[in-house]
């Protein structure tokens, strides 16, 4: 078999897996976030990474361990 | 409908609320799904946040706040004020959100049509796992 023929899966089974490693950092990124909605009906949505909700989500996140440490 | 009973009652209908907590706004427990030390923790820290949007609001010059969510991969946390008490949920990931929301006012009103407010909440009738705290 030919260097190449051994090198063709290798680095299509890398970047597979850098693929998938990126996409899951993504998508835990885009579902951490605050939405903030107003008596006006208006809302603000903050993601993670935003100082705002980076000040914010530590707080969410207390009350989740708390709750679910019960 | 008291604090308890309404709770009971959100549990009975709503599978994706894992635990919810009704306080007053001075950050007193009405009643909870929770023991009374993890759902007055968990208050505090409902309340840090609530104070932390509410910063944001006056940042940005908006009206009052009225309901929130926080979402992570590990879960959600809901909060929805009125003028008298919060609402606070936890849920899991990818709840629907529109619903828990209702949900979460309704519970609200309920306990606001109540006569007696939170002193029902001391009703022995009110179903199992509520925990009530005597204000």
């Amino acid at each position: 078999m030919s260097r190449r023929k051994l090198w063709v899966p290798v680095v299509l089974g890398a970047g597979s897996f850098i693929g998938t490693v990126v996409y899951r950092r993504r998508s835990v990124r885009t579902r951490t976030r605050l939405d903030v909605y107003f008596e006006d009906g208006s809302m603000v949505s903050l993601a993670a990474g935003s100082p705002d909700a980076d000040r914010l989500l530590p707080f969410a996140r207390d009350v989740l361990a708390e709750a679910g440490a019960a | 409908m008291d604090a308890a009973s309404a709770i009971a009652e959100l549990k009975e209908l709503s599978t994706q609320i894992e635990s919810v907590v009704v306080a007053a706004r001075d950050g007193s427990v009405e009643a909870a799904t929770l023991p009374d030390d993890a759902a007055a923790r968990v208050t505090s820290a409902a309340q840090s946040l609530l104070d932390g949007a509410d910063q944001l609001r006056r940042d940005l010059g908006r009206e009052n706040l009225s309901q929130l969510q926080a979402s992570t991969p590990e879960g959600s946390v809901f909060v929805v004020v009125d003028s008298e008490r919060v609402a606070v949920a936890t849920t899991g990931a990818d709840p629907t959100v529109g619903l828990v929301f209702y949900d979460l006012k309704t519970l609200l009103r309920q306990v606001a049509d109540h006569p007696n407010g939170a002193a029902g909440a001391q009703d022995p009738a009110a179903a199992d796992e509520v925990t009530d705290e005597p204000s």
